[in-house]
């Protein structure tokens, strides 16, 4: 599903990825651990398509396609979702209207109808019950005044609403309390199928108790220096990075 | 910030020119010109002694320079100051008027028959200076209410006229209030009688047709006491080369217990993307409020080169309530010196106003407001919010805002903003799929939402698909 292969990226002329690997197929769950400043969102603002930064090296291909040529909106067209670590907030705009634009716009792209007001409403009131949030939700200017917690729940809802071949989660879990956590990975695992794909980016093991991985990478100065199953994330919680970091100078 | 750099591309949608050998005054202006208008409309002659008075102030009066505007003034001596369509014969019925004055309608969107009709919405249509037809006149009339043509009325209603034409703006309130009171050429009237709920909006279309012709309107609504009236005006103009000059005056009168909602989209050919051409929009638009009466104004300025634009409202009878809601687009480079006044008289009077700017390319975007406490207005209150939203960094945006207070109980707040539309929202909006275009108008619609909620359902879908047009292509 995604494959990207020796990826550098600088900004401002600063090398931020230097030689990326990685690949994730359909149904896997993908956690990429590191220190900060090691380059994970920059990694998932660079697949996302952010214009900010400059890819030097190396390539990404998505659903078989070569993406780096594309905009940001058409890698979403094609089911790319990025859950923002600090989401923005534009005032006036509600969660319906804001949620409506995307999920039209997005058929649009792919060459489809808009989505019938009422099958949209009914999906809203579904997904929202998963993730037990207020209908008062609907009506608020999205992200504005929301909490740390309500920010995420409602990265996750936009989530799920958009129904994404590949989702990342860029360090959905900061900010949540542990009912918080516990309720977003619960969304996050109900929408796990063997057709999408995920890539959790996190500073701690604590979210991969709720989201299983099925493969955890660490990134270090902007490479994947330690790859393995979901056991390495405990083994990084006990020991900490600076092993990892060891190992990889020398 | 590259995408935000590039600049716009998007043309004026509403240029074209109707066709129609129109009746004109020889150009310039002098005695004999005004004397010419007011034959022409058939005026009795205390209206054209009021002109010539006005005309005799506005001589001694100079252009004022303090906006925050770069013009070259016009030559006021280069203007035809009267233009009429020729019309066959005295227009009884629709069906009477002619084709290709409907085919304008048609272009600009207003359909004068059944629809309106269904949604209930009263239309008087000035195409250059004479009010061509007052639809629902006599449905109206049913009820009382008078909703015709300034020059029908100094015919038919000259009481009225008499009493209050000039009593909220007079005559020498300033030089295009002045120039408008000697010349002005048609307009609106409107009088709703005691404890009258008028049942529609009423509405006007203003419209500037013939090249070099400048338009004065007069529009004078009075709300009789306990009774209410919402009022819509929307312009446009054909695509020209030359500046048309645009100097209207609008008042406004509620008496006890009134309340009278205006609302404007504005629409004025706003000059190319080289600056050339465009409507100079310098307007007079004042009212006053008795006791417990309401005056609210609710503007979408997208149009015009410059503008000079000022709605305020009197606070003379106590529990009086004065609104102004704003949304002043600027685009290309436009120039736009609006906000309001409100003067507090009358004890516990209330005034809210919320502006919002918006502008792109090389444009300049001024709020000037006053609010004005007098010594016998106890606690009187004032909030004032003024927000401006920039794209792109060539544009300019600027707040003058004026407090005097001469009493101690006041209490006047004023909050103000600045912010541009970031990369970081824009991204946000790409990353659900949403196209930058689409994402700005999402944006902007989300800015101007306090404003638009004041708009009638009808109105306020038209003027978002304007800001759409005016703000197509000023980014990416």
């Amino acid at each position: 599903m995604l494959k990207i292969k020796n990826l550098h990226a600088s900004i401002d002329g600063n090398d931020i990825l230097r030689g990326i690997n990685l690949e994730v197929k359909p149904g896997e769950v993908h956690a990429i651990m590191g220190p900060n400043g090691s380059g994970k969102s920059t990694l998932s603002a660079v697949i996302a398509g952010r214009e900010d930064y400059e890819i030097t090296e190396g390539s990404i291909e998505f659903a078989g396609e070569d993406i780096m040529e594309l905009s940001p909106e058409e890698r979403s067209h094609m089911g790319l979702f990025l859950s923002f670590q600090y989401p923005v907030e534009i005032p006036g705009v509600s969660v319906t209207n804001f949620l409506k634009t995307a999920i039209n716009e997005s058929r649009k792209g792919r060459g489809q109808e808009p989505m019938p007001a009422k099958d949209m409403l009914k999906k809203m009131r579904e997904v929202m019950a998963v993730l037990e949030m207020d209908k008062s939700f609907m009506s608020r200017s999205i992200n504005e005044g929301f909490s740390g917690g309500e920010k995420k729940r409602n990265e996750i809802f936009q989530m799920a609403m958009l129904e994404p071949k590949l989702a990342i989660l860029d360090e959905t879990d900061s900010g949540l309390d542990i009912d918080a956590l516990r309720i977003v990975s619960n969304g996050v695992n109900k929408l796990r199928s063997e057709k999408n794909a995920f890539i959790v980016i996190t500073h701690y093991q604590r979210l991969l108790d709720y989201i299983v991985p099925d493969f955890v990478h660490v990134l270090h100065k902007g490479k994947i220096i330690k790859s393995g199953g979901k056991e390495l994330a405990l083994e990084l919680e006990s020991k900490g990075y600076d092993w990892l970091k060891q190992e990889a100078t020398v | 910030m590259d995408i935000l750099e590039k600049v716009t591309n998007s043309d004026y949608k509403y240029g074209f020119y109707t066709n129609i050998e129109s009746d004109k005054a020889p150009v310039g202006l002098n005695e004999d010109i005004i004397r010419f208008i007011s034959a022409k409309k058939e005026e009795p002659e205390w209206m054209l002694e009021w002109r010539l008075d006005a005309f005799r102030n506005w001589l001694k009066m100079t252009e004022p320079e303090w906006a925050h505007v770069k013009y070259t003034k016009p030559n006021y001596q280069d203007i035809c100051y009267y233009s009429a369509p020729k019309p066959k014969k005295t227009i009884d019925s629709l069906d009477e008027v002619d084709p290709e004055l409907l085919k304008t309608f048609e272009k600009l969107g207003i359909s004068i028959d059944e629809q309106k009709r269904l949604s209930g919405v009263a239309v008087d249509i000035v195409v250059d200076s004479v009010s061509v037809k007052t639809t629902f006149r006599e449905k109206l009339a049913e009820m009382g209410i008078i909703f015709c043509s300034i020059s029908d009325a100094v015919r038919e209603y000259p009481e009225l006229v008499k009493k209050y034409l000039g009593t909220v703006v007079p005559k020498s309130d300033n030089f295009f209030a002045a120039l408008n009171s000697a010349v002005f050429t048609d307009g609106s009237f409107c009088y709703i009688p005691k404890g009258v709920r008028c049942p529609m909006e009423l509405s006007t279309y203003f419209r500037i047709n013939e090249s070099g012709t400048g338009q004065f309107e007069r529009t004078l609504v009075i709300a009789d006491e306990g009774s209410y009236v919402s009022y819509l005006e929307g312009c446009t103009a054909p695509m020209r080369d030359e500046n048309q000059l645009h100097a209207a005056v609008v008042e406004l009168v509620a008496l006890d217990n009134a309340e009278i909602k205006y609302s404007t989209v504005q629409n004025w050919y706003p000059g190319d993307k080289e600056g050339k051409g465009g409507v100079f929009n310098f307007v007079t638009k004042r009212g006053i409020c008795e006791r417990n009466a309401k005056i609210s104004w609710t503007q979408v300025e997208t149009g015009s080169a410059v503008t000079w634009k000022y709605p305020s409202c009197i606070l003379k009878g106590d529990n009086s309530i004065g609104e102004f809601y704003s949304v002043a687009v600027t685009n290309n480079y436009q120039q736009a010196d609006t906000g309001t006044k409100m003067i507090h008289l009358g004890r516990n009077t209330k005034s809210t106003i919320i502006s919002k700017g918006i502008c792109a390319g090389k444009s300049e975007g001024s709020y000037r407001g006053l609010v004005k406490i007098g010594p016998r207005a106890q606690n009187a209150r004032n909030f004032s919010q003024c927000d401006s939203l920039l794209m792109g960094d060539a544009c300019g945006s600027h707040t003058f805002p004026y407090i005097e207070i001469k009493n101690k109980t006041a209490k006047v707040e004023h909050e103000a903003t600045t912010s541009k539309i970031g990369e970081d929202q824009l991204f946000y909006c790409n990353q659900r799929g949403i196209p930058t275009e689409e994402a700005i108008a999402l944006i902007v619609n989300g800015y101007c939402k306090d404003v638009l909620n004041q708009l009638p359902m009808e109105f306020a879908v038209e003027a978002q698909k304007l800001l759409e047009v005016s703000l197509e292509g000023s980014v990416g």
